[in-house]
């Protein structure tokens, strides 16, 4: 009983390391976007709360927080109030599979990959909820657009995901990472190149980022499905949106550039040199460069329109998966040095 | 038909490519942005701000209320009434400007022949109560002599281009 209840504490006490940390980063993530966003537009950003701007986030936050939290009147309110929640735990759930380093794993599942996936994709349904109990026409139409690209783009990083699966052999991400060693040119991101690409593309998709943000479509359905939110139910839609960037990056940190290992490994000089950098610094410095690449993605390209998503999805980005699926299938049988024997 | 070579740039992703470095180029540039209280940009001279009444060096007033400003004014901000002082100059007993009917079009300045009513380069002036809108005689003095440093090298740095 003792045990059950110190081993439940070490649990919780996890969870709170990843979990407060993924909040603090959600926070610092839309400053950096800022930031990165005016920087691409010849400004300097938010400079005047604290040095750099850098209490920006934290006044966001008080604001948020103070602010009401409007249920309109023909809103199943319940679903309204679950939908939100529902978004952001499934966001925050799939975090518990990701390596960090070595040894820092919350759960080092054997279905690791799986869960992820069935994890980002349950996402969907906190959006679903949110626009079919707003009871608003732009809510409805910007859910069913982030479903119906959710639901195509789900297939693509499916395929890339598979061919991770035949390359490492397991779907075990910490297994996927421990595949990859020997330096950079070991790593999935060379072998699997398409994949990555593919990946990459339905990851910002799956995300409802730019230029794949039709779910929210300012332009033509105001804020898509979360238009009649408000204060903090709109906040942690926010949070969610921001932690499953985070997720994304992480994911293709891991599967693709090596997850926690060094890019100098195996390298006569560097390797050595470079040695003495904790694994989770080189993951890190890998999720950062897949962050800004997602503003800077926001930043250079306009939003697709709807059809031509779908033309993406179904017609290039699954027949592109599908075709490397088994090219890279021959490279396996063919045992294909490094990455294969 | 799309050309192979086509079909080629668009899997390499190319034109994305190439936006991408634009946008990179641009976030690496120097940025233009004036940060407003603490930096400025160049005023001119000209510049056609808050009105003002000013004086001689010896503290007497300029204006002779000869009214020309009044006349020339288009949008009838400018009310004068005159009349002797005890030393038998003429001068105005009334000078009022409406900045709600003022268009700042600078033709009083203009018209003045002993640069009196001149247009300071203040921007940032506001009302909190109805009829603060109406300058009168006293408060015009008043910014002529707070400002005059100021109104002067505007006029001196003007003069070779007029």
């Amino acid at each position: 009983m003792m045990n059950l209840l110190i081993s439940l504490v070490w649990i919780v006490l996890k969870v709170l390391l990843i979990a407060l940390p993924l909040l603090g980063a959600v926070a610092y993530m839309t400053l950096a976007e800022r930031k990165i966003l005016a920087y691409a537009h010849v400004r300097i950003g938010p400079n005047r709360v604290g040095l750099f701007g850098l209490l920006q986030p934290l006044a966001d936050g008080v604001k948020l927080f103070f602010k009401e939290v409007i249920i309109p009147t023909k809103a199943n309110s319940v679903v309204f109030v679950l939908a939100p929640i529902v978004s952001f735990a499934t966001a925050a759930a799939a975090w518990a599979v990701i390596p960090f380093s070595p040894s820092w794993i919350l759960a080092n599942v054997n279905a690791s990959l799986l869960y992820v996936l069935a994890l980002t994709s349950l996402g969907v349904y906190g959006i679903m909820m949110a626009g079919w109990s707003s009871n608003s026409k732009y809510a409805l139409l910007g859910a069913m657009r982030s479903t119906a690209q959710v639901v195509s783009y789900e297939i693509a990083m499916g395929f890339a995901l598979v061919g991770v699966l035949m390359a490492a052999d397991s779907t075990n991400l910490q297994d996927i990472v421990l595949h990859q060693q020997g330096g950079f040119w070991h790593w999935y991101w060379l072998p699997l190149l398409p994949m990555f690409i593919v990946y990459w593309i339905s990851g910002v998709a799956e995300t409802n980022r730019a230029p794949f943000d039709m779910a929210e479509g300012e332009a033509e359905i105001v804020a898509g499905f979360h238009v009649e939110y408000s204060g903090m139910s709109f906040a942690i839609f926010f949070l969610a949106e921001y932690a499953n960037m985070i997720l994304i990056s992480a994911l293709a940190s891991v599967l693709f550039l090596g997850g926690w290992l060094s890019p100098f490994e195996g390298i006569p000089f560097l390797g050595p040199l470079f040695a003495f950098v904790p694994g989770i610094v080189w993951f890190f410095a890998k999720m950062g460069f897949f962050l800004f690449l997602y503003v800077w993605l926001r930043a250079t390209f306009p939003r697709y329109r709807y059809d031509q998503i779908m033309h993406l999805g179904w017609k290039v980005l699954i027949p592109v998966t599908i075709v490397w699926i088994v090219i890279e299938g021959l490279l396996i049988q063919l045992k294909v040095a490094p990455w294969f024997n | 038909m799309r050309s192979f070579k086509d079909i080629a740039k668009s899997f390499m992703l190319w034109e994305l490519l190439v936006g991408l470095k634009l946008t990179g180029r641009y976030v690496l540039s120097k940025k233009i942005t004036i940060q407003y209280p603490e930096e400025k940009t160049p005023m001119s001279a000209r510049f056609r701000g808050l009105h003002a009444l000013r004086r001689y060096p010896n503290g007497e007033e300029r204006c002779i209320a000869c009214k020309l400003c009044e006349a020339v004014c288009p949008a009838l901000a400018i009310t004068i009434e005159s009349a002797p002082r005890e030393d038998g100059s003429r001068r105005t007993t009334r000078y009022d400007i409406d900045l709600f009917k003022c268009i700042y079009c600078g033709f009083c300045e203009e018209s003045c022949p002993v640069d009196s009513i001149v247009e300071t380069d203040l921007s940032h002036y506001h009302f909190e109560n109805r009829g603060e809108n109406i300058m009168t005689k006293p408060m015009l003095l008043a910014i002529g002599d707070r400002y005059e440093a100021d109104i002067a090298k505007a006029r001196s740095d003007d003069a070779p281009y007029r």
